[in-house]
């Protein structure tokens, strides 16, 4: 929709370019949430695109996913035959409640500084592991982990005038065995529960929770769980309080979709009969 | 700046925070729609550089240098692209206003993606069609006829005379006009549910460069009226004022500003200081009649049609037929649970709003998405004390409706500023403010109790309804009296009793609604059938056939009714029924499921009377054209009906041509005559008959002026084939307009329709579902529609109407569901948390007719608007409680609402 109330657009091509913040000023990335609501806060936009930061790279160690990366250039990477976590990327890009349209102009970044619980960024880049690089508002670069980045609905550990840079995921991560179940209250609906597994080398579970609980949350096991390990586990970490409730799905349902999924995801990744 | 729009360059340069959409309609290209403004229906979806994009998000700045296409330009210059061709093929739209961009969508879509649509095309919303016709352009069907023959034209599956315009984006719609000097209306709305406005201070508003006018309760006259819109105003309570000093619901408006620009007239709203009295709130219905509860409208009266304002109390009815009580301690089997239907919106795609300006005679010209254009024109010389000739109400193609537009929420005020102003305004709502100040269903508590005999014969029924009407009364008592009648009326039962009672509450107002208070009611009086079956052991269907009315049977609903007009014009309930269960029965593959789910079918029924009540009036006139074919100017509007396609259907298929010789002219007041309006589903029952009497006295007076030219008896002519004939001799349609010239006596008919006598239509729906009893998921296996439409005028538009009933139904009872808070906010006031069915929540219907002809009805036509979307929730629920063994009695029918009861029988 319309932005009515903005007056400018500036177009910083260096980070220097980017200290000249003022009160109503807000980063543009994508802009598909930003211009879906009414922001009267806002007199000025500062677009992201000429900084041109690359919108994927691949180190030795880490996939570099830049805050600008749109989600389609996401869903197109091809990834090495090892990157057994691979699947992933897709499963997630299509937990989007926005369609293939959206996917060409959303931003990761954007994904995650919304902070909603449902954001399938999140989910994607906390499972594997994903560290945020953040422009700090004065200068410096401070880096958290995904998981920790985003706190709760809509919040996050981001300053005023601070930006998300990127996010990179250790290839370690990539190249683990990984499950995925998501369920929502339509058949393409909004994510109500979105839960990723994965193994490590020795044989450990990594659970992560997100889109039923208001803020990502892992959950560690080093020797795989039995059912009622694993159930138990979530039942003492996830309480209620941390269940999310909006029209999108009730805490109740939530809470037990997030034990059915997640032993649906043990049950994948270990065998349906526990060691 | 320089933007290439569909080959050519633009030099204009938008607005920093202007978005895609509004720049390229600003640019000329209309086919661009708004839906929603926010990124989820996908109205306004273009392509940039070839891909597609919701331009609504895109910031028009970034589109400097890239390819833009719009649907005005996708066929480039060899006309048609091939989607294009597709969705005209195969009918794939009803009101169109999605079309543009679903077809630019579809036409995008790579080969993969084309093999799983629900998620390809989860970003387009369709609220009329349920997705099969879209779904067969993507797949190459064509689905109308080609040639018929002249005079064949009823009964054919002919194409809406509007389809190319619909698929190349020129279609107009209300907004779709480029008018000079146009000011802009924002409203400011009331942040309280209840309040008095003590003051108002005007000066900071005024000051914002740009504004032309403040207008308020002081500059609106002091009238009450109802926003509804029936053919007699006592049917609704005279409550509402263009602007009030006291607001009633959280929405309400408060004050409207006129300025140069939207965005000027938004700052003003931001600026203008209002000071409220907040007072105390009624949001609980089940509270408004409870001594000491809030007042809503305490200063109303008998005298302007409000029951007892004291008590909160709109309307109320009471009545027996029989000794309920008695027959219920009696019977061999009772049922007895109470049901909520919750509040739901119409999520029409093209919102309210509308255009106004004094034209050089003085006439105060509105156009406007409305259903009613002559009521509305009818109320504005009624509350600015205008001649009716100095006012003009129109519509152009109207982006959907679903009773929605039967209300008149923005012509007052658009009439208001361009009267105060002068100047040409214009009313766009915003998708957040349909939510939150249009009007939603009429939320419903009913109480059912219910007793059959051991044959399975109705011993009695009984309904309560509560009825929540909202801030405001418009069609709060229509809505519940028609809830409380067909509903049991269909069913001989020898003991009846209704005890109905409509409130007003501070909340946003209910208002008319696609069935029109039925749904609430039916998915009670169903579940009662089914549940007395079961309990009988006979089969949903025996139960039904057992008790339904039969043809000549009385139609009953207490108290006695003072209307005597509805009768059996034709009867296929038997048929229907008999078409659902063959249907259900047949063996069909289905796909392999855990056990984890079960299974169930749901069977449900309805009646609906073909007209509503008091009166329902249409004319229409046609008229012999020079070149051999006929003008036809009708009253009711097109919103996806596609009356457009029957009447011309009907007024060929009597003049013997083809439906290409008749122009229709549509929905103006400036045309003449007068026209009830579009709903209670009579744009062809009511209308056409209209057209059917204006063509069949132009037929006579074709073959008289022939006789008269040939000085032989008329009764000796006939009309063949665009000719008139008698004997050996001829004379074409063309050679009678030049003889009408030359005798000066112009070949015009005039045809009227008063919408009485009534008939009766049904429908009968069937599902059959899975639950996943881990989850509370549920999958449609199968679903069946019967109808009997009386001789359908066009089996694929009436096929359209019914999957797109059951679409709308099928969101209200799993997904939609408006939230209000205890403060009487609508939480969830935009559709990405109004989840309106998309693609992948539709599954297809399969649509049976029944065979009969109505002697009411044009051309033995029914009415088939309404009426599929009435059983859908209450044969799901049936099929429900068959698969799990719970009656669930509060849609919408979600897995999170559904799992705690599931959860407590089933276990983990």
């Amino acid at each position: 929709m319309d932005l009515n109330t903005i007056t400018a657009v500036a177009h910083p091509q260096t980070r220097a370019q980017l200290l000249a913040w003022t009160p109503g000023d807000a980063w543009l990335a994508g802009g598909t949430w930003l211009f879906s609501e009414p922001q009267v806060h806002l007199t000025r936009l500062i677009d992201l695109t000429d900084l041109k930061w690359p919108a994927l790279a691949i180190t030795e160690g880490h996939l570099s996913i830049a805050a600008t990366c749109t989600i389609s250039q996401l869903d197109a990477l091809s990834c090495p035959a090892d990157w057994l976590a691979a699947p992933l990327i897709g499963q997630c890009c299509r937990a989007f409640l926005a369609s293939f349209k959206i996917w060409k102009t959303a931003t990761v970044g954007g994904n995650l500084c919304m902070s909603l619980p449902a954001g399938p960024m999140i989910s994607l880049t906390a499972a594997l592991d994903g560290i945020c690089t953040i422009w700090k508002a004065g200068g410096g670069e401070q880096r958290i982990p995904v998981a920790e980045f985003v706190t709760g609905n809509q919040r996050n550990r981001l300053s005023p005038r601070d930006l998300l840079r990127q996010i990179d995921i250790p290839l370690a991560a990539l190249k683990r065995r990984s499950a995925f179940r998501q369920i929502s209250l339509a058949p393409v609906g909004r994510s109500a529960a979105l839960l990723i597994g994965s193994l490590d080398d020795a044989g450990g579970l990594k659970l992560t929770v997100t889109a039923s609980t208001v803020r990502p949350i892992q959950l560690s096991f080093p020797k795989p769980p039995d059912a009622s390990a694993l159930r138990t586990a979530i039942t003492e970490e996830i309480t209620d309080d941390l269940y999310h409730t909006d029209i999108h799905g009730k805490p109740l349902w939530r809470k037990h979709m997030t034990l059915r999924l997640a032993e649906e995801i043990r049950a994948e990744l270990l065998g349906a009969t526990p060691p | 700046m320089s933007f290439e729009v569909n080959g050519t360059n633009f030099p204009q340069t938008p607005r920093a925070g202007q978005c895609l959409r509004t720049f390229l309609r600003e640019l000329g290209h209309f086919g661009v729609k708004k839906g929603c403004d926010a990124g989820d229906c996908g109205a306004c979806t273009v392509l940039l550089d070839g891909e597609p994009v919701h331009s609504c998000l895109i910031p028009a700045f970034r589109a400097e240098g890239h390819a833009i296409t719009t649907i005005e330009g996708l066929g480039g210059e060899h006309g048609a692209h091939p989607m294009q061709q597709a969705f005209l093929d195969a009918q794939g739209f009803q009101c169109g206003f999605c079309t543009a961009g679903m077809i630019l969508t579809c036409a995008s879509l790579n080969q993969a993606q084309r093999t799983d649509l629900g998620a390809a095309l989860k970003g387009n919303i369709c609220r009329c069609t349920g997705y099969r016709a879209i779904e067969d352009a993507i797949h190459g069907k064509t689905n109308v006829e080609a040639t018929v023959e002249a005079g064949g034209a009823f009964g054919r599956s002919l194409p809406a005379p509007a389809g190319p315009d619909v698929v190349r984006g020129t279609a107009r719609y209300t907004f779709d006009t480029a008018i000079d000097n146009l000011l802009h209306i924002k409203l400011l709305r009331s942040p309280h549910a209840h309040a008095r406005i003590v003051a108002i201070d005007r000066s900071a508003a005024m000051a914002v460069p740009g504004v032309h006018a403040v207008l308020t309760h002081e500059d609106a006259p002091s009238v009450l009226f109802s926003t509804a819109r029936h053919e007699k105003d006592w049917m609704d309570p005279e409550d509402t004022r263009i602007l009030d000093d006291v607001v009633r619901f959280i929405g309400q408006k408060v004050a409207a500003i006129v300025a140069e620009s939207e965005g000027a007239a938004e700052e003003a709203c931001r600026r203008l200081k209002v000071d409220y009295e907040i007072v105390p709130a009624l949001i609980d219905p089940e509270q408004a009649m409870m001594p000491g509860a809030p007042l809503v409208h305490p200063d109303r009266s008998s005298a302007n049609r409000v029951a007892d304002a004291q008590r909160n109390l709109v309307a109320e009815t009471h009545g027996e037929f029989g000794d309920v009580a008695s027959a219920l301690a009696t019977s061999a089997v009772t049922f007895e649970a109470t049901f909520h239907s919750h509040r739901v919106q119409h999520a029409a795609l093209e919102t309210h709003g509308g255009l106004a300006w004094l034209d050089d005679a003085g006439v105060l010209n509105v156009r406007t998405s409305t259903q009613v254009p002559f009521l509305t024109r009818r109320a504005l010389a009624d509350i600015f004390q205008l001649p009716m000739d100095k006012v003009r109400v129109f519509c152009e193609r109207v982006g959907g409706g679903f009773g929605g537009k039967q209300e008149m929420f923005v012509e007052d005020i658009l009439a208001l500023a361009a009267l105060k102003t002068g100047r040409p305004v214009k009313l766009e709502l915003t998708r957040e403010e349909q939510f939150i100040a249009t009007s939603t269903r009429h939320p419903m508590r009913v109480q059912i109790k219910a007793g059959a005999d051991a044959d399975g014969r109705l011993t009695a029924l009984q309904l309560d309804v509560l009825s929540n009407t909202g801030a405001y009364g418009n069609h709060g008592g229509p809505v519940m009296f028609h809830a409380l009648s067909e509903s049991i009326a269909v069913y001989n039962c020898p003991n009846k009793r209704v005890d109905g009672f409509v409130v007003y509450t501070n909340t946003v107002p209910a208002g008319a609604f696609r069935g029109y208070g039925l749904p609430q009611t039916l998915i009670a009086v169903e579940a009662a059938i089914d549940e007395l079956a079961r309990q009988l052991g006979i089969s949903p269907y025996e139960m039904r056939r057992r008790n339904i009315v039969r043809l000549g049977d009385p139609m009953l609903s207490p108290p006695e009714s003072d209307y005597h007009d509805v009768l059996y014009g034709s009867y296929g309930l038997d048929q229907c029924i008999d078409l659902v269960e063959r249907a259900m029965q047949a063996d069909t593959p289905q796909p392999a499921l855990s056990p984890e789910w079960l299974t169930g079918d749901g069977v449900a029924l309805t009646m609906i009377d073909t007209v509503p009540p008091a009166g329902h009036i249409a004319d229409a006139m046609i008229a012999l054209n020079d070149d051999g074919g006929f003008d036809l100017t009708v009253g009711t509007a097109e919103f996806g009906n596609g009356t457009s396609t029957v009447h011309r259907q009907i007024a060929a298929t009597v003049l013997a041509t083809t439906v290409d010789r008749i122009r229709l002219r549509q929905s103006d007041t400036a045309h003449g005559g007068h026209d009830t309006g579009a709903y209670g589903s009579t744009g062809t029952f009511v209308a056409g008959k209209a057209t059917q009497a204006a063509a069949v006295q132009l037929a006579t007076e074709l073959k008289a002026a022939a006789a008269n030219a040939w000085l032989c008896d008329a009764g000796t002519c006939a009309i063949e084939g665009e000719f008139v004939v008698s004997g050996v001799r001829r004379m074409s349609f063309t050679e009678l307009a030049t003889l009408a010239r030359e005798t000066g006596r112009p070949l015009v008919a005039y045809g009227n329709s008063e919408g009485t006598p009534r008939s009766v239509g049904f429908n009968v729906q069937g599902f059959r579902i899975a639950v996943n009893k881990g989850t509370g998921e549920i999958r449609i296996l199968r679903s069946v529609q019967a109808a009997d439409a009386g001789v359908v005028a066009n089996p694929m538009q009436c096929r359209g109407q019914i999957e797109g009933g059951v679409a709308q139904a099928l969101g209200a009872a799993l997904y939609e569901e408006m939230v209000i808070d205890a403060n009487g906010r609508v939480t969830n006031p935009k559709f990405r948390d109004y989840h309106l069915p998309s693609f992948a929540d539709v599954p297809r219907t399969e649509v049976l007719f029944a065979e009969t002809s109505d002697t009411i009805g044009p051309l033995g036509a029914k009415s088939m608007s309404e009426s599929p979307y009435n059983p859908v929730a209450a044969a799901l629920g049936n099929a429900i409680a068959d698969a799990t063994g719970i009656r669930f009695t509060a849609p919408p029918f979600k897995p999170d609402r559904l799992f705690p009861a599931l959860h407590d029988k089933f276990g983990d």
